[in-house]
């Protein structure tokens, strides 16, 4: 799975190599090039590779965009090297092409230097990993499926990636209870196939599933487009195994649903981004395979007063509620410039009339007639309320998968629309969507799109501004405007991303000072050499 | 000024997106609880005769499925995306299995006649069975024209131009109406169906009507002997240099 993805990562940049700190790095930063094929899909697939991009801009070094300064880390030697190989023969990866892939984040936003890939294959050879790290003081950059959107999946400078691509191992599965027990690097589609076949679904699903490991999921607490229905991670997983930063395990893989013995320590693990221990093993409660999906896709009708036609979405959302009830398995929305791109960059065609916002709702349940009676109660009220101007409804599979694409691909939309800079905020539903008028007015053509979609049903708004390139000075009319905004109606400035590299240092705008303290003693706590993902999370204590 | 009036026979079959699984006893796929939708060469014929009422050169537009009675809500789809009735030939559901291109040929035929068509669209093949013959059957019991494998169809008069996908390239035929059109891919792609059509759509009539009505006769000399899953394809070798690949073709004896 690895190599080919590698690949086409490094036909799109050059060759940069071990770079050391200071150096200057030529070309533009930010990812500006439009991909030439349209084929692509979300997220790169085993399905063939983009063709390449002559001059595709190389992304900047991390370490010279950003004002960062290098921890006293120690650096990588020989003897290290024969060490990891001693440990995980083989599999001790200073390639410098391969390198050269796994140092940037999907979005292309950052790059780190590092010239060490490991890939352990269990969670023994974790430890020892760690161990040594931690003996020699080693900072280490855990990395998943690299899907993360804050820059939190690669390393900074030349921290080691410990990578979990090859602890991809399905431990057990209880088709009674659900419960899935698996190494931290399984993929997240992947599971999901396997327990579809013995009659269960994963509890989370996003945009990123073909790429993105379960641990990683963990260690961000990544919500998705299932969360209005089965509820966070932190519901969802029964436990976990971790290596703490000193190398020892935490073995805390429990199947058990109910367990009121002593702190919860799991809650410390999940979201916490790599920073206070890798995860190796997850134990996670799957929901029944549901075996009437109906997904409708309706255009609502321009409102007057505030937000033309967000009212109604708001309107659609409770009668969507009401009627629904229990049956609601998604509710998501996305505006007019949403649909644009993914017509104008994917090809994709919107499957109704024109309309300020549409939404997508997906009804799950066990029996087919019910649904469809609650469904068709819920259209025809909101048919006769004037609430849409048109809709369409699927239940064939090839159906639903084209209604949902519209949705999930949007980022890939935008990532072909320019550089795009991406906020993720959660805000009191009826102001949901009133800061992208707003900024369009602030910006004016500065910026190419500002556009706002995202999870309406849990309050999440995907704020996301398209622009030529990278510019310093588009970047400070947005930020800390953005999250002075939010802020200001307390809300989060990372509802369901995390904070990482790239968001390290806005946790004040939504935690107080104390929280914040509380923070850095258990990272104190856990990682006193703070060898865990440095530069990440929390920020630099001044 | 057409007063045309066209058949469009449709299929419910297992959704193209399931993963097919083979019985355990070897008589055929799973079908219990698998999703089914309409076949995807149906949508594009029902697709086609609707632009074609719209166009106004189709008066009417009738749906028929032949099966269980699950067929019914693929008959629905194709009244949603805007055919006028549907007809629903009830087979039961042990007698479905054995329904074959030559037994539904010969209820399209009879119904061809009774409803007095000018026009029968159907998709070229199903993704179930992909046999290819339904259409071309069918135009046989008439003795009407066929134009298969259709990419193009204008009506021109008491005609039909019909632009075929052959393995050479594109074939044109004139047909003279009533005629028999099997639909390919690029005829057109099918709409979603919208709310107000989906609403509309529960109101219109499906009349069902069992094959024995028309006399027709669904016996089939044809029974399925076994059906089992491709055999697994075994890894590749890979070797490193021309002399290994002569060495090892010699080995398994292919040289």
């Amino acid at each position: 799975m690895l190599p080919w993805r590698v690949s086409r990562w490094a036909m799109q940049l050059s060759l940069q190599v071990a770079c050391p700190p200071g150096a200057l790095v030529a070309g533009k930063s930010g990812a500006g090039a439009r991909s030439p094929s349209m084929l692509v899909p979300w997220p790169p697939s085993l399905r063939g590779s983009s063709s390449l991009p002559t001059g595709a801009p190389e992304v900047a070094l991390t370490a010279e965009r950003y004002p960062v300064q290098r921890l006293p880390f120690s650096e990588v030697t020989e003897e290290d090297l024969a060490a990891f190989e001693h440990m995980l023969p083989g599999r001790v990866i200073t390639d410098p092409e391969v390198l050269a892939a796994v140092n940037v984040d999907w979005l292309r936003s950052v790059r780190g230097c590092s010239r060490v890939l490991l890939r352990p294959r269990t969670t023994e050879e974790v430890s020892r990993i760690l161990r040594h790290c931690h003996q020699r003081n080693l900072a280490v950059s855990p990395q998943g499926g690299n899907t993360g959107m804050v820059g939190g999946s690669v390393p900074v400078f030349d921290e080691i990636i410990l990578s979990t691509a090859l602890m991809n191992r399905i431990l057990s599965f209880h088709d009674v209870s659900g419960t899935l027990v698996c190494q931290a690097g399984c993929v997240l589609e992947q599971l999901g196939r396997h327990v579809e076949e013995r009659g269960f679904i994963m509890p989370l699903d996003l945009g990123a599933k073909g790429s993105c490991h379960i641990g990683g999921n963990v260690a961000t607490n990544a919500g998705g487009l299932r969360f209005l229905r089965y509820g966070s991670l932190r519901g969802t997983v029964l436990g976990l195994e971790v290596v703490l930063a000193d190398g020892s395990v935490l073995s805390g893989l429990s199947s058990l649903r109910k367990d009121n013995t002593g702190y919860d320590l799991k809650q410390l693990f999940i979201g916490s981004e790599g920073t206070l221990g890798v995860v190796t093993a997850v134990s996670i409660a799957c929901v029944p395979r549901p075996q009437a999906v109906n997904v409708a896709f309706l255009g609502l009708m321009p409102g007057h007063a505030g937000c033309p036609g967000f009212q109604e979405v708001l309107q659609t959302f409770r009668f969507c509620k009401a009627q629904l009830g229990e049956i609601l398995s998604a509710f998501e929305f996305l505006d007019a410039e949403c649909m644009q791109l993914v017509g104008r960059h994917l090809g994709l065609s919107c499957p109704v009339r024109g309309s300020p916002f549409y939404v997508l709702v997906e009804t799950a349940g066990s029996s087919v007639a019910h649904d469809s009676e609650k469904l068709t109660a819920f259209l025809e009220q909101a048919l006769s309320s004037g609430l849409l101007t048109d809709g369409t409804v699927a239940t064939e599979q090839r159906r639903v998968q084209a209604l949902w694409a519209l949705r999930e691909r949007i980022t890939e939309a935008l990532s072909r629309d320019g550089y795009v800079y991406k906020y993720d905020l959660s805000l009191p539903l009826e102001q949901l969507y009133h800061l992208v008028p707003d900024l369009r007015a602030r910006l004016g053509p500065r910026a190419r799109h500002v556009v706002g979609y995202g999870h309406l049903g849990d309050g999440n708004l995907h704020l996301n501004v398209t622009a030529e390139a990278y510019s310093a000075e588009l970047c400070a009319a947005l930020e800390p405007y953005v999250y002075e905004w939010t802020a200001a109606r307390r809300g989060s400035v990372s509802a369901e991303h995390g904070l990482g590299f790239r968001k390290k240092d806005v946790i004040g705008y939504s935690k107080p000072p104390a929280a914040l303290e509380l923070m850095r003693q258990l990272k104190g706590l856990l990682d006193p050499k703070g060898i865990l993902n440095p530069y990440k999370t929390l920020p630099t204590r001044a | 000024m057409a007063e045309l009036r066209a058949l469009v026979a449709v299929k419910r079959v297992i959704d193209f997106a399931v993963k097919i699984r083979v019985k355990p006893d070897k008589t055929g796929v799973v079908t219990d609880g698998v999703k089914h939708s309409m076949n995807p060469f149906c949508e594009i014929a029902v697709e086609e005769a609707v632009r074609l009422k719209e166009k106004k050169l189709v008066k009417e537009v009738v749906a028929v499925s032949c099966g269980p009675t699950q067929c019914q809500e693929t008959i629905r789809t194709a009244l949603a995306m805007g055919a006028d009735r549907g007809i629903h030939v009830e087979v039961p559901a042990a007698e479905a299995d054995r329904l074959g291109p030559l037994q539904v040929a010969r209820v399209l035929a009879k119904l061809a006649e009774k409803e007095k068509v000018d026009l029968v669209l159907l998709g070229k093949q199903a993704i179930d069975d992909d046999c290819n013959q339904t259409g071309q059957m069918t135009a046989g019991l008439l003795d009407w024209p066929q134009g298969t494998f259709a990419s193009q169809l204008t009506v021109e008069g008491d005609k039909l131009k019909v632009e075929r996908e052959i393995d050479g390239g594109l074939e044109t035929l004139r047909l003279k109406l009533p005629a028999v059109v099997t639909t390919d891919l690029r005829l057109n792609e099918p709409r979603y169906a919208t709310l107000p059509n989906i609403m509309k759509a529960k109101k219109k009539k499906i009349e069902v009507i069992k094959a024995g009505d028309l006399g027709v006769d669904l016996t089939s000399k044809i029974s399925v002997v076994s059906v089992e899953d491709p055999p697994q394809r075994t890894a590749g070798v890979k070797v490193e240099t021309t002399e290994d690949l002569v060495a090892k073709l010699k080995e398994i004896g292919r040289i």
